[in-house]
């Protein structure tokens, strides 16, 4: 059966850590970091392989620093 | 997950969402969690999708989104505070092939531009305006504003505002949806990715409108003022949906066809 696997990439240094996004996500999968950016925010990083690549973290994001890939495998 | 790299996916061609290029590198100047973020991009996406990004001329107000034209990647004027409506006004008439759009807060138009937004919005100017409202105004420290709710705390109304002594909340879109030159009048919010989606397909058909020449679409956007409120940002969308949304319901107030 035909899977979709997605992927998220934080660009971190504009990451403010607000955290809108982690309830977004259906899967779970992004966490604010222990580690903070040039700004001093906890930013937020992918945190497991669940990712779909739904893009609802991407469009719930205010400062728009998170691009979504998706694949199909067979 | 099947024996497949990151690597692997993040490919261009798999690619399904990134920031339009109508925004700019800048890092943006608000809040953490801040809805005028949200608000900017699905603006700035709509005129991307509907291809009109070379023909539109936004009007940026007096706020905490003055600087609107630093991030939006398009043709912009900074108008006077709350007179964002009037500007508007003279750019489409004196350019009415282009698309003009006006992106206010609730301080610059509830209340000092409360007299150009009502007029403009009588006379069916052929435009659009997006209004942020927040209930405070966030740029100058969290003072009370016309659409703060009654019993909301602000830097001028701690005990939470009287109505007795401060007067009653604005509530500017229903009292514009009586005019008859509205032709579409929206209420949405940007907290969650379905409220993003119905928010930009509301903005979509103001556009759409402005491209007929049907007259004045106005969508509010509900917002929240994470740091105005003093609250982090995800508890200020909870507190949102809570208290602001009974007192301003979302959803389509005017729909002329």
């Amino acid at each position: 059966m035909a899977k979709v696997v997605g992927d998220i990439v934080i660009d971190i240094e504009k990451c403010k850590g607000c955290s809108v996004c982690i309830p977004a996500c259906p899967q779970d999968v992004i966490a604010l970091s222990k580690n903070v950016n040039g700004k001093g925010y906890n930013y937020a990083e992918s945190i497991n392989d669940e990712c779909t690549g739904c893009t609802n973290c991407a469009i719930v994001c205010p400062d728009g620093v998170i691009t979504v890939y998706r694949k199909k495998v067979e | 997950m099947a024996n497949i790299t990151k690597e692997e996916i993040r490919k261009p061609e798999n690619l399904v969402y990134k920031k339009t290029d109508l925004l700019t590198d800048k890092a943006l100047s608000y809040c953490p969690g801040c809805g005028h973020g949200t608000a900017h991009r699905i603006v700035m996406e709509v005129l991307e999708e509907m291809d009109i990004q070379d023909k539109t001329i936004g009007i940026a107000p007096v706020g905490c989104s003055v600087l609107a034209y630093e991030f939006m990647n398009i043709d912009m004027q900074q108008a006077a505070h709350g007179r964002a409506p009037a500007l508007a006004t003279a750019v489409k008439r004196l350019h009415p092939d282009k698309f003009v759009f006006t992106y206010q807060g609730d301080g610059d138009l509830a209340a000092i531009g409360t007299a150009e937004t009502i007029h403009a919005c009588n006379r069916g100017e052929n435009i659009v305006i997006i209004f942020i409202n927040n209930g405070i105004y966030g740029m100058t420290g969290g003072q009370m504003a016309p659409t703060t709710l009654p019993g909301m705390k602000s830097s001028t109304s701690p005990y939470g505002r009287d109505v007795q002594t401060m007067g009653n909340p604005l509530k500017i879109t229903e009292l514009i949806a009586q005019l008859p030159g509205t032709i579409f009048v929206t209420r949405q919010a940007v907290h969650t990715p379905a409220h993003v989606r119905k928010t930009k397909k509301a903005i979509r058909k103001a556009f759409e409108n402005q491209k007929l020449n049907k007259g004045l679409s106005f969508v509010e956007i509900v917002s929240n003022c994470n740091s105005g409120w003093k609250m982090t940002p995800l508890k200020s969308n909870e507190w949102m949906v809570d208290n602001m949304f009974p007192f301003y319901p979302l959803g389509d107030i005017k729909v002329n066809e």
